[in-house]
């Protein structure tokens, strides 16, 4: 970490970017230089000083860079999306509980991600993809409200030759050939004989996020099976600030990945 | 081993203005025409500089919370790449002269700040770490009051215990710190504090394990969708209220330069829990109340084994929707043992 990191939690680092890259309209991937020990499922609280500060997921890592995907639609994450590579994005992290990779090894692993939804998982399907992390099967189901909304497509290339990937839009659309309709109806077509080594991820906006588990449990997939990450709004990603609270529960440190057994009896 | 003392007025007079040339002392002060209402005093903590100025009839309208955790606090200074902590704006020690549901309040910050998700809060610990706390006996309940239920009348946290009397001021005294000087002025004396065993308001808590889930939906909230007005006053008043925000401001003309501050936020405001993109949870003012509620006597207990609601009952002094935290919980207490039945 850079030499700015001190002892006071609240105080961001710099990091440079090194990559900015468009995923939709609204949407950018930026890889910033920092070194950081990072769990899948993991965020920052990222910020532009005289702007504000947000949680942001990491969208994918390496030794000595982060990614973030973030979609432009606040003061702060439009003022981020004019940033050009070389200059400084401020962070602090990481934080919150990741993805219990080690409970996914060997596992027969399905993972259903919505939207922006699809960038914590990210990391998690990478390992998988690139033998890091070894599974039994991988079944994938990304689902996008229309074709313009899809990120990450050199990878979901990728991860279609390793995985039993169903990229999902909501709707028909001129020139589509992939497949159609919410990602609950693909979640209805897989296909159980017995959840010993099942574990089920289901990230994504809330209305999804609570289809989507509901479909899982009508399957009869146990709930200690299926893990979702939630998001809230936050502002010290430490337990303190109060926003992020669900019962006695706060997502930034008991969070934001947990298990569903825990998750389904949360009520904000 | 605790010692107690017996001082006349002028005695204790000369303790408080020994004590002055080392600490603030900070109390209770009375502000003539300030209150709410025309021709009201607002009572608030504010520095001392005479035990006179100590108010000791009426319940101050704000917590002494702010000596910890102030409404709007600097967080660091930017210059475009570095950042600087903010230094506290002095190196004052304080006494705080508080009742036993203060201490108490300030003791649920601290598990907060202090304690929660194992991070210790910096901005908060160096607050904390220069208070002492000089208990101002309370054996009578102020309107509005229910501390006796909350458990949160009494308490031993205190380098000090003071009885506030007519000719004079009887002390305990617990910390070595402060020994000397009430020694040196008083005369040896017995006495231990005495706290208020009963309040006019009683309110019985929830006996569940675990909240059902349809109480979170229940009829009882909605009285307040109309009702509450989300001024944030009951979160404002709260000694044990700790939630906040950041905002980031800049200076004038530059581009690089300003500070990160964090400021007091409240759970019945709007805009509590937005999320970039449109997302919000609570929309509803019943929600909001009954996040509170919850929070207060259920949700912080099964986090850290103590209610977080200390009974001060400022929440029902300042509502100006007339709002009764107390009723409040009563109403619950009875809506989940009809359920039960």
């Amino acid at each position: 970490m850079s030499a700015q990191t001190t002892a006071n939690p609240y105080l961001p680092f710099v990091t440079k970017i090194i990559a900015v890259k468009a995923e939709t309209e609204s949407e950018f991937t930026l890889t910033v230089q920092a070194v950081c020990s990072i769990t899948p499922g993991q965020f920052f609280q990222v910020s532009l000083p005289r702007i504000g500060e947000a949680p942001i997921s990491v969208s994918n890592y390496g030794s000595d860079w982060i990614q973030f995907t973030i979609r432009a639609v606040g003061k702060l994450t439009g003022a981020i999306q004019n940033l050009k590579t070389g200059e400084n994005l401020f962070i602090r992290g990481p934080y919150g509980t990741g993805f219990p990779v080690d409970r996914f090894k060997n596992s027969r692993l399905v993972i259903v991600a919505g939207g922006s939804g699809v960038a914590p998982v990210r990391p998690l399907v990478d390992q998988v993809v690139n033998g890091q992390l070894p599974v039994k099967s991988l079944d994938l189901i990304a689902g996008f409200k229309n074709r313009a909304s899809i990120i990450f497509t050199d990878d979901l290339v990728q991860w279609q030759q390793k995985s039993n990937l169903t990229l999902t839009i909501d709707k028909q659309e001129e020139g589509w050939d992939g497949a159609t309709g919410l990602v609950t109806e693909h979640i209805r077509k897989l296909r159980f004989d017995t959840f010993d080594d099942l574990q089920v991820i289901v990230v994504g906006p809330p209305v999804m996020m609570k289809f989507a588990t509901a479909e899982f449990r009508m399957l009869q997939v146990p709930a200690e099976r299926i893990w979702v990450s939630f998001e809230r709004l936050m502002s010290c990603g430490l337990g303190k600030c109060g926003h992020c609270k669900i019962d006695y529960t706060y997502v930034c440190v008991d969070g934001p990945v947990l298990n569903y057994s825990y998750a389904a009896n949360l009520i904000d | 081993m605790n010692k107690s003392f017996k001082l006349s007025s002028e005695q204790f007079k000369t303790v408080f203005a020994g004590l002055s040339e080392h600490y603030c002392i900070v109390g209770p002060k009375r502000f003539a025409g300030l209150g709410r209402f025309s021709d009201t005093d607002l009572i608030r903590y504010a520095p001392l500089t005479s035990i006179d100025e100590l108010e000791l009839a009426e319940k101050s309208c704000f917590s002494p919370k702010d000596l910890v955790f102030p409404p709007d606090e600097t967080l660091f200074y930017f210059n475009g790449q570095q950042f600087s902590e903010a230094a506290l704006p002095d190196n004052l020690e304080i006494i705080v002269l508080l009742r036993p549901c203060d201490i108490n309040g300030i003791d649920r910050l601290d598990r907060m700040f202090m304690k929660n998700a194992d991070v210790i809060d910096p901005y908060y610990q160096r607050r904390r770490s220069r208070l002492h706390f000089f208990m101002i006996e309370c054996r009578e309940s102020f309107e509005n009051c229910f501390c006796v239920s909350m458990n949160a009348n009494r308490s031993d946290n205190y380098a000090a215990a003071l009885r506030f009397g007519k000719d004079g001021v009887e002390a305990e005294v617990a910390s070595d710190k402060f020994l000397e000087t009430f020694a040196v002025n008083g005369s040896v004396f017995e006495f231990k504090p005495e706290f208020v065993s009963e309040n006019q308001i009683k309110v019985e808590l929830p006996k569940v394990e675990t909240m059902p889930p349809e109480i979170f939906t229940d009829k009882l909230w909605e009285e307040y969708d109309s009702r509450c007005i989300s001024c944030g006053r009951c979160n404002t008043s709260c000694v044990t209220c700790s939630c906040f925000t950041t905002r980031d401001l800049f200076y004038g003309d530059s581009r690089t330069c300003g500070e990160r501050r964090r400021v007091w936020d409240g759970c019945h405001l709007d805009g509590f829990c937005d999320m970039a993109g449109g997302h919000t949870f609570r929309k509803n003012k019943g929600e909001r109340m009954r996040f509170k509620t919850f929070h207060k006597i259920y949700d912080y207990r099964k986090r850290f084994g103590v209610d977080m609601c200390v009974g001060c009952g400022r929440c029902d002094d300042v509502c100006p929707e007339y709002i009764s935290f107390s009723n409040c919980i009563n109403k619950l207490s009875a809506r989940l043992k009809e359920g039960a039945e």
